[in-house]
């Protein structure tokens, strides 16, 4: 397994308490496999992948019972050695590209400065190297947007060149949080095949965060939705957004406009009623209680088993097998 | 599903994980915020009760009792715990009155400036256009000049006193109030309800002063500290070249004047009235600085 | 806008010297009886009306022709270049030692809040912007002038008279500065950029003085063209304080003679110098930062 996460918690400063973001998930990568973590924003993704990148914010807690990159044990690290790995085994790209790159310093400058870092190339290599990463992300004139600003770009050639500039030294594993999001659709199409085919070239391991199921699909080997810190449901792409088990992943399917169903004055777009809530004390029931419309007595008792359901994905919650049985979507 | 559906378990109310907190309750468990308020309070009560706590006449002289030193000397007198100054008055007496003094000239120059410069400000915010541009220029004119020299010399064309000395500062230190006013009001402006109630036909008045000014108070309150301690600090400084409250008043800054000419053989005559202006300077910029932390968030 | 500020300025200086104080009474001196005065006015022309006046004023500052001493007689441009180098090295050195205060320690503050080195630069920032920079002066003299005699006190004959003085002025000048490089720090540090960086594993060092660090220090440009202006104004205590023979201390003997047209022209000085550095630190912005070098094209 090239990414192996185990009981992975983290938890932040609030106002004078602590916000558990994440509450205690398991993940798995392979070489060449992408992992999509959906959810609804404040569920605890980004957190869960800065955690990963261990980039948290000042004041965050983490804790891990297991946190490997290959052989790595990554949360025993001192920040020297991370410093040395982030970059060259494992990079991340951000979902704003507009305030991603810094504005002083030209597209060129900061692209060689990474890969000087990790390679100790000469300028003249690097160079090389920068222009024929912008080429392979599908920038044109590649050798003069090296000169320019990050302002003279739009959002989509400056998102790819924060790719360009994440796949500089050929990482085992990327992980991209929310990197179209703020794309329009076209430019979000072009990004979804560069990475794609980036990762497919190289073999790479990548954890993708979206809370968009369009892009889920288009993206995804497995699929973990997330909820309030915690992974509800683990499975196969196919498994998970075909016959969706757990209520909440229903729920989430369901809110999907989709046109093929819909005949005009029919269908109502479904929502699930209320927020996601925030956790400052420890609570091992389900997570999404308070929301559940198949919530039984026992859910505000008992912690909800991790059972695997027929369909292969493995469920978090109470309900019988036969109840969890997927509804076709 | 259905069954279990209808059943209601009890749950935490969502309001109640949100923690909410008033501006006070916040502000009494705040350290900064309680010991400057607690430095101003106290200096405040100085100013207000002075004739009850000075120990003597701040004007009386006694040419026999000259220039004797504090309690922490040898050669002190026990009647005049802070020692005498160069005509025989009780420092400790004329730091009290000078107190009062200080927080006249900070509140009263303070308020005026606050006045125009708010007034300018929501002007230029509210407007825009060449009504703001031309409201800029003067702000910047304003900023372009030296304002101890402007003050120097207004002064010294009308002749100093302590009612000049309020207005000629009142009318020099408004430029951060406008500065702070007209982009606050600009943002405030932007924003869904000022839309609306110009759209309902509210007069200019209410809209300016019940639905902007309101929204913008806290970048205010920071703003007056800063000036109230700019005020006190250009007081002093005009004071101290003899061009700010006259003798025999006993303006701290006046004070570290005449101690200029005994400050080799009497040290403790500039220290006395220097850390209090020290002091009720620090109060007022801590308590500002505090305000600033509270307010914080929330407000644009 | 940096001509028409310079318009209003010069109109409130001609105010100054022309319309709220009498410049007959001025050159005529104390002694003079009230026909010498009627003399003096007739024969400089100060009975014609004010806008003519003002044109002339307007056309003799155009050649340099700041006007005349009442007291020397001398023309008063010369009087300030003179002593204007004075003043120049005195901010200079003020804003040196400010700027070599607030950086580091601003610096250190945002890299590690809440240390003692964050809690340091608070009190210094606060201490220094509470602190009278005249009795800051004066402890300067008895201390290090008068206990300690490490350093003259008073005049500006060498180098080490510029000590004391830069101490007082920069004490003055600090605090806003280390404030900002502070804020600033920390705004940039929490960027999305530097989060970036350090994604693509930039060693901290680097991170703090080549991507952070340039980006911080954009506004502090500003914010020392305006400091600086501001000493020229703070010089006049400073420099009374310590006798510096600079402009401030011309203004403020000139203040206690009501020197007039010396005080006018100081003000008109120090206004123009305050506009040329704001428009300097703005062309210095323009020249670091990219996004405003393209906007102007």
């Amino acid at each position: 397994m090239l990414l192996q996460v185990r009981g992975l918690h983290v938890n932040l400063p609030d106002q004078g308490e602590r916000l558990h973001a994440v509450r205690g998930i398991d993940l798995d990568v392979a070489e060449g496999e992408t992992l999509c973590l959906v959810g609804e924003s404040g569920c605890g993704k980004s957190m869960t992948a800065l955690a990963l990148m261990q980039l948290l914010p000042r004041g965050a807690q983490l804790r891990s019972d297991r946190l490997h990159l290959g052989e790595t044990d990554l949360s025993a690290l001192p920040e020297r050695k991370l410093s040395q790995l982030r970059g060259r085994r494992m990079s991340m790209i951000f979902q704003e590209p507009m305030t991603a790159l810094n504005p002083v310093f030209t597209i060129g400058d900061q692209l060689r400065t990474v890969y000087r870092r990790h390679t100790g190339a000469s300028a003249r290599e690097a160079q090389a190297r920068a222009i024929e990463m912008l080429e392979s992300v599908g920038l044109t004139n590649a050798s003069l947007r090296l000169g320019q600003y990050p302002h003279q770009l739009s959002g989509g050639l400056r998102q790819r060149v924060l790719i360009a500039m994440a796949l500089m030294c050929e990482p085992e594993m990327l992980i991209c949080d929310e990197p179209t999001t703020a794309l329009d659709v076209t430019t979000q199409a072009q990004i979804l095949r560069i990475l794609k085919d980036a990762q497919t070239a190289r073999k790479m391991g990548m954890v993708f965060i979206t809370h968009d199921l369009g892009v889920v699909a288009r993206v995804a080997d497995r699929v973990a939705v997330m909820y309030a810190g915690r992974i509800v449901e683990q499975g196969d792409r196919a498994s998970v957004l075909r016959t969706p088990a757990h209520p909440y992943t229903k729920g989430l399917i369901a809110s999907v406009p989709r046109p093929e169903g819909a005949q005009p004055g029919t269908r109502r777009l479904a929502s699930i009623p209320g927020n996601v809530p925030a956790f400052h004390r420890e609570d091992a029931r389900c997570p999404f209680l308070s929301r559940c419309p198949a919530r039984m007595d026992v859910c505000g008792a008992v912690p909800p088993p991790l059972r695997q359901v027929p369909t292969g994905q493995v469920v978090s919650c109470h309900l019988s097998l036969d109840l969890l049985e997927p509804v076709p979507a | 599903m259905t069954t279990a559906a209808t059943i209601p378990v009890p749950l935490p109310d969502e309001e109640q994980l949100i923690p909410r907190r008033g501006f006070w309750r916040r502000a009494l468990s705040h350290r900064t915020f309680l010991f400057s308020a607690a430095i101003l309070l106290i200096i405040t009560l100085i100013a207000i009760f002075a004739p009850m706590l000075a120990p003597h006449d701040p004007y009386l002289q006694n040419i026999a009792m000259r220039l004797k030193p504090p309690f922490w000397h040898d050669k002190t007198v026990a009647e005049h715990m802070l020692g005498t100054d160069q005509l025989g008055r009780d420092y400790l007496s004329r730091l009290i009155y000078g107190a009062r003094i200080s927080m006249t000239i900070a509140i009263g120059a303070t308020l005026m400036s606050a006045l125009i410069g708010i007034t300018l400000g929501l002007i230029a915010g509210y407007y825009g256009g060449w009504i703001d541009t031309a409201i800029s220029t003067v702000i910047t004119t304003r900023l372009s000049m030296p304002i101890i020299l402007i003050a120097l010399a207004v002064v010294a064309l009308i002749g100093p006193s302590l009612t000049v000395v309020i207005v000629v500062l009142g009318l020099l230190l408004w430029d951060q109030f406008a500065v702070v006013t007209r982009v606050a009001t600009q943002q405030v402006c932007a924003r869904d309800y000022v839309t609306a109630a110009r759209v309902i036909g509210s007069s200019l008045p209410h809209i300016l002063f019940r639905e902007i000014l309101p929204n913008i108070r806290a970048p205010l309150i920071v703003v007056a500290t800063v000036e109230m301690a700019q005020a006190v600090l250009l007081e002093a400084a005009l004071s101290f070249l003899g061009l700010g409250v006259q003798a025999p008043l006993p303006s701290w800054g006046l004070m570290l004047s005449e101690a200029k000419t005994s400050m080799f053989f009497s040290p403790w005559m500039i220290v006395l009235p220097g850390s209090c202006l020290f002091i009720l300077a620090l109060g007022i910029n801590l308590i500002g600085d505090a305000l600033r932390d509270l307010t914080a968030g929330g407000r644009g | 806008m940096a001509v028409v500020v310079m318009m209003i300025v010069s109109i409130i200086c001609f105010v100054l010297s022309n319309v709220a104080y009498d410049p007959a009474v001025g050159i005529a001196g104390a002694q003079a009886t009230d026909e010498d005065v009627a003399l003096i006015r007739q024969t400089y022309g100060f009975d014609r009306p004010l806008p003519s006046r003002f044109i002339d004023y307007l056309g003799n500052l155009a050649q340099g022709d700041l006007g005349v001493s009442y007291l020397s007689k001398r023309p008063v441009l010369d009087m300030i270049l003179e002593r204007l180098p004075v003043t120049a090295m005195l901010a200079f050195f003020s804003m040196t030692l400010a700027l070599a205060i607030a950086l580091p320690i601003g610096c250190a503050a945002a890299l590690w809040p809440n240390t003692i080195i964050d809690r340091l630069s608070q009190f210094l920032a606060v201490a220094g912007q509470a602190i009278p920079n005249f009795w800051a002066g004066l402890l300067l003299i008895v201390l290090f002038g008068v206990q300690l005699r490490w350093l003259p006190i008073s005049g500006s004959d060498t180098y080490a008279h510029f000590v004391l003085p830069a101490i007082t002025l920069g004490t003055y000048a600090m605090p806003p500065l280390m404030r900002l490089i502070r804020a600033g720090m920390i705004d940039v540090l929490g960027s999305d950029y530097i989060r970036t960086a350090r994604a693509m594993g930039i060693q901290p060092l680097k991170l703090t003085f080549k991507y952070a660090l340039k980006n911080a220090v954009l506004p502090v440009i500003s914010l020392s063209a305006v400091q600086l202006g501001f000493m020229l104004g703070g010089s006049i205590v400073v420099e009374s304080i310590f006798a510096l023979n600079g402009i401030g201390y011309l203004a403020w003997q000139s203040m206690s003679r009501s020197d007039m047209p010396v005080i006018q022209a100081i003000v008109l000085m120090i206004s123009m110098i305050y506009i040329v550095l704001t428009l300097l630190a703005d062309l210095l912005n323009a020249y670091m930062d990219p996004r405003l070098r393209s906007a102007r094209k």
